[in-house]
């Protein structure tokens, strides 16, 4: 499966945007596009999800290990779709993200 | 990465790369780069790992363990750069096939990893599985990166937690319960306001260890439709969460959802206890399928008959040998899982008395495994609770090996409490014993040991306990034949429901005494989902078939018995707000911090003097509040008068400590919103000296 992935730090937000399917075996490149956007201790990590139409646990587990990496780090899940909405709902991990139709200002 | 060398890849076949493994821990476990793979058999003569794409039939590769990788009993290998996420593992396993000395190997069959965290094949509760597959229940990786945040176990002492029995899918299942994602533990999530207003202190679930729902071949006997094993007690694997309780189950995430769940309840300040079963499994007696224990050492996972059949001393096809030192360690090991994965703070272990017997099922004095899980250091905090009997007539209560650390089910309080209630005479002597914690069985261990209830899931619930003389069982297909007849129960004049309103008075009026006497007794209280609300089984008292609203709770008598919701509610608060209830010792019956009262004293119509005659249906006690937790806490003086005579009685009063008057804080003869107060608003007492105590109800006094 395809997931395209860019990413871009602007000052202290780090913009991550995904498009395609984020599953088991698309996960490590994500993951290697995290861990190198905090190297730059961002504040905001920003995930642009309007693209993105699955994500499977392994997708989950990024957001589990920057927010470990980095505990005060703000996490932004930006328009995702119903699905992937869904999923963070069930699972909980809805609690520990912003959820929001645009990118913060900051 | 820096790679160790002992990570390096040594073997390969049809390009999968492995090498000799770990023997220990047993199960998958995640290595650099790969997988562990773990499993003993002390009479295999051949083993072989088979990897499965998800959900496919046939495995993608299957690598026999090379005999250099045994190392005894133990196979293990490390299997390489494999796809966690789509993986499912099966092992195969030959040996003797020799029944009468206990072997049951059968090298074609697929057999799920006993120590497997995650189980697939039944992800979503009820949707129909491929019953021709050849691997039905599928070993899964599970990972162990949750976030947790600052969460542990609460470690709230026993003394001071209200249980709340319920099962997971029933709880939230009825279209009533107004939640997305109904029956799952995500609903259970959206309900912990609803706990928390009741104000319990811990919720206990029925198993939650994957079993498999369409396990029962009977009928319903009207719409000739499957029924389903919906209680779950029949374990499949004592390591992997149940994935149809899970609303992400589909996507293989029943461990984050459960978990999330448990984190929230804990915020919440309340704790969470299993339902474990450790007993049997679900693989039955010799006609029954082979899904992993049978197929990988039957001579030590079951008790065997000397002409190798099945123990049946769980009344549901084999025994579990629980003493076997693999075994033990095998539950030890599920134990400290449960606790240090999922944080889980206690267990609730069914059909305990099992856990008791040896490998040819005779009691011992002595059961190892008993003892090395009361003295395990990971779960040295966690409540280990027993079911103090089995269905092979062992009955343990106030004799079950406790090792300082168990407690029990208490049968004993179920029973008499039930008869008192329903005004059987000559309860007395007994109730005395079972409102202090019965010591009567515990003196030893003190009232810590005893889990009071009146109801739980097995039997009738608290509305149908004072709505049915009989059981109504014949939905479950059997003809009426299944169920408990010893019940104690009463209808108070008609059976089933009805719109008399005399009847349906008394019946508030019992459920309402019946609250009031498990909050009262010292020990631990229990309540089953729903009794605070009067939920029916319409006369059902075995519902572990049904999946239906037989069986679930019904959210909209929480306005329909809005009466009965509020008096559960102030009747655990009084609990709460009153640590004179909630001793962790016994009583002496003397005075030992110079109050002027004893701890303890007994009354009935006359105040110092106790009727505890064969005739007797009433009697009452007082508490002296400077005795509170051995005279460490300072509470007011509770009074409290039982009368289950059919008329109303004046009961004689004893005086509070100098300087306080009586007040009333519950009074069940009354109707609502004057049968119970708020301890800070309970009117003052007319009279002093004597009090009318109405036909079948209760009178609790405070002193102020």
């Amino acid at each position: 499966m395809a997931l395209d992935i860019s990413s871009e730090v602007i000052g202290k937000s780090a913009h991550v945007t995904l498009s395609g399917e984020l599953d088991s075996s698309t996960a490590p490149s994500v993951r290697q596009i995290v861990d190198k956007v905090l190297a730059d201790s961002p504040i905001n990590l920003i995930l642009h999800l309007e693209n993105l139409s699955f994500m499977a646990s392994a997708g989950l587990r990024i957001l589990i290990f920057a927010k470990q990496k980095a505990p005060d780090l703000k996490v932004y899940v930006v328009k995702p779709q119903e699905t992937i909405l869904e999923t963070l709902r069930k699972t909980g991990f809805y609690s520990g993200v912003y959820v929001v139709d645009e990118a913060p200002v900051v | 990465m820096d790679i160790r060398v002992d990570y390096y890849p040594t073997h390969e076949q049809s390009g999968y790369k492995f090498r000799r493994g770990r023997p220990l821990p047993f199960g998958a476990t995640t290595v650099p780069n790969g997988v562990n793979f773990s499993i003993c058999s002390s009479a295999a003569t051949a083993c072989s790992l088979a990897l499965f794409h998800k959900g496919e039939q046939e495995p993608f590769a299957e690598i026999p363990f090379p005999e250099e990788f045994r190392l005894g009993d133990v196979y293990s290998m490390i299997v390489f750069d494999l796809d966690y996420e789509n993986l499912e593992y099966a092992f195969r396993i030959d040996g003797p096939w020799d029944p009468i000395v206990g072997h049951r190997f059968d090298k074609t069959k697929f057999l799920c990893d006993p120590y497997a965290r995650v189980i697939a094949g039944r992800d979503v509760w009820l949707s129909k599985p491929n019953w021709d597959g050849k691997y039905q229940h599928r070993a899964r990786l599970a990972f162990d990166d949750f976030d947790w945040e600052n969460d542990k176990a609460l470690e709230i002492p026993l003394e001071d937690l209200v249980i709340y029995e319920m099962h997971v899918r029933g709880f939230t299942a009825h279209p009533s319960s107004a939640v997305s994602y109904a029956g799952t533990y995500a609903a259970i999530r959206q309900k912990i306001p609803y706990l928390k207003e009741l104000g319990i202190n811990c919720i206990e679930l029925l198993p939650i260890f994957e079993f498999d729902e369409w396990e029962n071949n009977r009928i319903h006997p009207d719409t000739g439709e499957l029924l389903i094993n919906y209680w779950g007690y029949s374990t499949l694997g004592f390591f992997a969460p149940k994935a149809g309780y899970a609303a992400t189950g589909k996507f293989g995430m029943q461990v984050d959802e459960l978990k999330t769940l448990v984190k929230e309840l804990h915020a919440a300040g309340i704790e969470v206890i299993l339902d474990v079963v450790y007993n049997h499994t679900a693989e039955g007696d010799q006609r029954g399928p082979t899904i992993s224990f049978r197929g990988i050492d039957n001579r030590k996972y079951y008790m065997l008959t000397p002409e190798g059949y099945y123990y049946n001393f769980s009344g549901t096809g084999n025994t579990f040998n629980c003493n076997h030192p693999v075994v033990r360690n095998l539950v030890l090991d599920s134990l400290r899982y449960w606790a240090s994965e999922y944080h889980i703070d206690g267990f609730r272990f069914d059909l305990a008395a099992i856990l008791g017997r040896d490998q040819n099922g005779a009691p011992l004095a002595n059961p190892p495994l008993l003892e090395a899980l009361a003295n395990d250091p990971v779960l040295a905090k966690c409540k280990l609770i027993a079911e103090a009997w089995d269905a092979g007539g062992l009955y343990q209560v106030g004799s079950f090996p406790a090792y300082g650390r168990w407690a029990e089910w208490n049968g004993k309080y179920r029973d008499s409490v039930r008869k008192f209630i329903k005004s059987e005479p000559g309860l007395v002597p007994e109730l005395a014993n079972r409102i202090q914690g019965s010591p009567d069985l515990y003196f030893q261990r003190g009232p810590t040991a005893t889990i009071n209830f009146i109801t739980c899931h097995d039997g009738f619930t608290l509305r149908d306990l004072v709505s049915y003389d009989y059981k109504h069982n014949y939905s479950n297909g059997e003809n009426n034949n299944d169920g408990g007849n010893d019940n104690d129960s009463w209808n108070c004049g008609y059976e089933g429901e009805t719109s008399n309103e005399e009847v349906n008075r008394l019946r508030l009026r019992l459920s309402k005494n019946a609250l009031v006497l498990l909050m009262i007794s010292r020990g631990v209280p229990m309540i089953l989902m729903g009794d605070e609300i009067g939920r029916t089984q319409r006369g059902n008292n075995n519902a572990y078939c049904h999946d239906n609203d037989i069986s679930w709770m019904d959210w909209t008598l929480v306005e329909k018995s809005n009466d009965l919701f509020r008096f559960s509610k102030q009747i655990i608060k009084f609990r709460h707000d009153h640590p004179v209830l909630r001793g962790r010792s016994y009583f002496y019956g003397r005075d030992y911090v110079e109050s002027g009262l004893p701890d303890i004293s007994f009354h009935g119509t006359q105040a110092w003097n106790c009727d505890y005659s064969p005739g007797s249906r009433c009697f009452s006690f007082l508490l002296s509040g400077k005795h509170a937790k051995d005279g460490t806490a300072n509470d007011q003086d509770i009074y409290v008068g039982l009368n289950m005579y059919w008329d109303g009685l004046p009961f004689q009063l004893p005086e509070p400590s100098m300087g306080s008057q009586w007040r009333v804080a519950v009074n069940t003869g009354m109707q609502s919103p004057y049968d119970i107060y708020d301890s800070a608003e309970a009117p003052l007492l007319e009279n002093q000296r004597e009090v009318i105590i109405g036909a079948r109800s209760i009178v609790v006094l405070i002193a102020s």
